[in-house]
């Protein structure tokens, strides 16, 4: 064999290693939470590396039961199917509005809307602004804000002018008003890149915590993942509070924290693992969202 | 409101005509939205000027000048620490984010589609997942009582690891954890820009001999060099506002030195002890030294690339 095929394939080899080491690094967290979270917790303690200790759904049954992991669910899912519906009903019809030239003050409206883009006035102005706004202690607070958002509108925008206007102009003859066209001709047309940004816009709401932690306080419309970092973190001060009341809570069950916090992440994980073989045909879409947004 | 003065006050607009206005009358919900989101909280930037206190109308507070930036200036050491490790981690992430390039290269090497596909697919899962999933991950490996720890104990070491909690190493930690939540994800954009490529270099540089390391180097490397030129500008310009998910749910005491970044620090001046117009004040800042990053960067770009960013 000759030296530049040998080292061809030392590179093939070494590649293949390589590559197999990372996606392992990357599912293994997950895999070792769910058989964490499947062990018997009583024996789990004993440390696992590949296979599950014992078996045990104890911990899911008796924390499902718990009436703020329930609300807790509902309100993620709440604010995940309102939020995604909220933003792509809004974007997709307000850039069909900005893409008619006979609109009053259209220029200026787009260019505050590209504006928008740039700006941020910060943690606390935010926190203010919302308050004034009466949105704390308030569920319009997770889907309002991201109702109409810069990016999305322009991405939409973009997506409709490239439609052949003669299908709306037929459509016009027959007399049919804007909310109609909008409706019954351009939505249906924007099929791809609406559902570009409603799979990343459910997963962005399913994974936002933060406007619930700092401005929602009260526990009926609490967030899972926030739900999720309290235990994290009442584990870390050794408080210990919310782990002590559920082993109360349930009976016949052992109930460690670890199971508790073990079994609550694959809770919210789940609905992620769900979505996300739907969502591969939209990565390269996405990343040019992601690019600006983050 | 507006609106229908305006309605009311042009009708005589022949170019715009009565469906201009109907346009207009129907976006104004949107726009009610995006100006309460988006510019109403700038607004807020005039807190920083009063000496404000939560409860009491800004009329009834006294102004209060540039006091609260002089304040921000003459006890430094919270800011600069802030700022400090705010530019390290981001330093940190920048200086491996070439390894997005190198993994979409070697995952371009692979012939087999489904294996390429199969990578592809669970290289990009940690992207998807918030930062407390992150979180409690990495606590269930790295915590006290967590996988790895339990492993050493299994294998007869006495030491204890503890990378959650210990502070000197804490930045490198935090770029690890960066790289594995972020790298398949950022490969992707660069696995687009080797796809589009020109085979026919790869087929000449055959002809000439080249090896395939040679064709990497000579060929795919300087292909996605523009668009990794692209993203370290951009990262550059937003680096004093990044992740702050990230640091917030790794913040701990014992890492507290380490890991309190510029947003951290404007959260808990303001939110936790409750000095609004200090933490607007740090906010500005914060956002002044951005927006020169943002102008220096664009500079440095039409310099090299001949275009500008913004």
């Amino acid at each position: 064999m000759n030296p530049i095929r040998l080292g061809s394939r030392t590179f093939d080899l070494v590649n293949y290693v390589l590559l197999t080491l990372f996606v392992l690094l990357c599912i293994y967290p997950f895999y070792y939470v769910f058989i964490y979270s499947i062990s018997d917790p009583a024996k789990v303690v004993q440390g696992i590396f590949l296979l599950p200790a014992g078996f045990e759904l104890g911990t899911y049954k008796s924390i499902l039961t718990l009436p703020y992991i329930k609300t807790a669910f509902l309100v993620s899912t709440a604010r995940t199917v309102v939020g995604t519906l909220l933003t792509v009903v809004c974007c997709s019809f307000f850039s069909y509005l900005l893409t008619k030239d006979r609109m009053l003050f259209r220029k200026l409206v787009y260019r505050l809307l590209v504006v928008t883009l740039y700006i941020n006035a910060g943690l606390i102005p935010w926190y203010i602004t919302m308050k004034m706004l009466h949105l704390d202690d308030n569920f319009l607070l997770y889907v309002l804000p991201t109702a109409v958002s810069g990016f999305n509108v322009i991405l939409i925008k973009t997506y409709i002018e490239q439609l052949p206007a003669a299908l709306e102009e037929s459509a016009m003859i027959d007399g049919a008003g804007y909310l109609t066209l909008f409706w019954q001709v351009i939505f249906p047309l924007c099929k791809p890149i609406v559902a570009t940004v409603a799979i990343f816009a459910s997963v962005g709401q399913w994974n936002t915590w933060m406007d619930n932690y700092f401005l929602v306080h009260s526990p009926h419309l609490k967030t899972l993942q926030l739900t999720l970092y309290e235990f994290l973190s009442s584990a870390n001060t050794f408080t210990g509070m919310d782990a002590a009341s559920i082993t109360r809570n349930a009976q016949n069950i052992v109930l460690t924290p670890e199971s508790i916090k073990m079994s609550t992440t694959m809770i919210v994980t789940f609905p992620i693992l769900l979505v996300y073989p739907f969502m591969q045909r939209y990565f390269v879409k996405g990343i040019m969202l992601g690019a600006i947004k983050g | 409101m507006a609106s229908n003065i305006t309605a009311r006050g042009n009708p005589g607009r022949k170019k715009i005509g009565k469906d201009g206005v109907l346009l207009f009358l129907l976006s104004t919900p949107f726009i009610a939205c995006m100006i309460a989101f988006n510019y109403f909280p700038v607004y807020g930037w005039v807190y920083a000027f009063f000496d404000y206190k939560p409860g009491i109308p800004l009329a009834q507070t006294p102004f209060a000048g540039f006091a609260h930036f002089k304040a921000m200036f003459d006890a430094p050491d919270d800011l600069i620490n802030a700022l400090v490790n705010t530019l390290a981690m981001n330093f940190l992430n920048i200086l491996l984010s070439p390894l997005a390039i190198v993994f979409a290269i070697m995952l371009n090497e692979v012939r087999s589609t489904k294996y390429k596909k199969f990578v592809q697919t669970f290289s990009t899962l940690p992207n998807f997942i918030s930062w407390v999933l992150v979180f409690s991950l990495t606590f269930a490996f790295f915590s006290t009582e967590g996988l790895v720890n339990t492993l050493l104990a299994k294998l007869g070491s006495s030491h204890a690891v503890d990378p959650i909690g210990n502070e000197r190493i804490t930045w490198l930690f935090q770029a690890g954890i960066t790289v594995w939540k972020t790298l398949g994800w950022s490969a992707i954009i660069y696995i687009a820009a080797i796809a589009g490529i020109d085979g026919e270099l790869y087929g000449a540089a055959k002809v000439d001999g080249a090896n395939r390391f040679r064709a990497i180097w000579h060929i795919t490397v300087p292909g996605v060099l523009p668009t990794f030129l692209v993203l370290l500008l951009l990262s550059i310009s937003n680096m004093l506002s990044s992740s702050f998910d990230q640091y917030f749910v790794f913040y701990n005491p014992l890492v507290a030195g380490k890991i309190e970044v510029l947003d951290y620090y404007v959260y808990r001046s303001g939110i936790k002890v409750g000095d609004y117009p200090f933490a607007t004040a740090v906010g500005m800042f914060k956002t002044l030294v951005s927006v020169i990053l943002l102008f220096s960067v664009n500079f440095v770009s039409k310099k090299i690339r001949g275009q500008s960013m913004i």
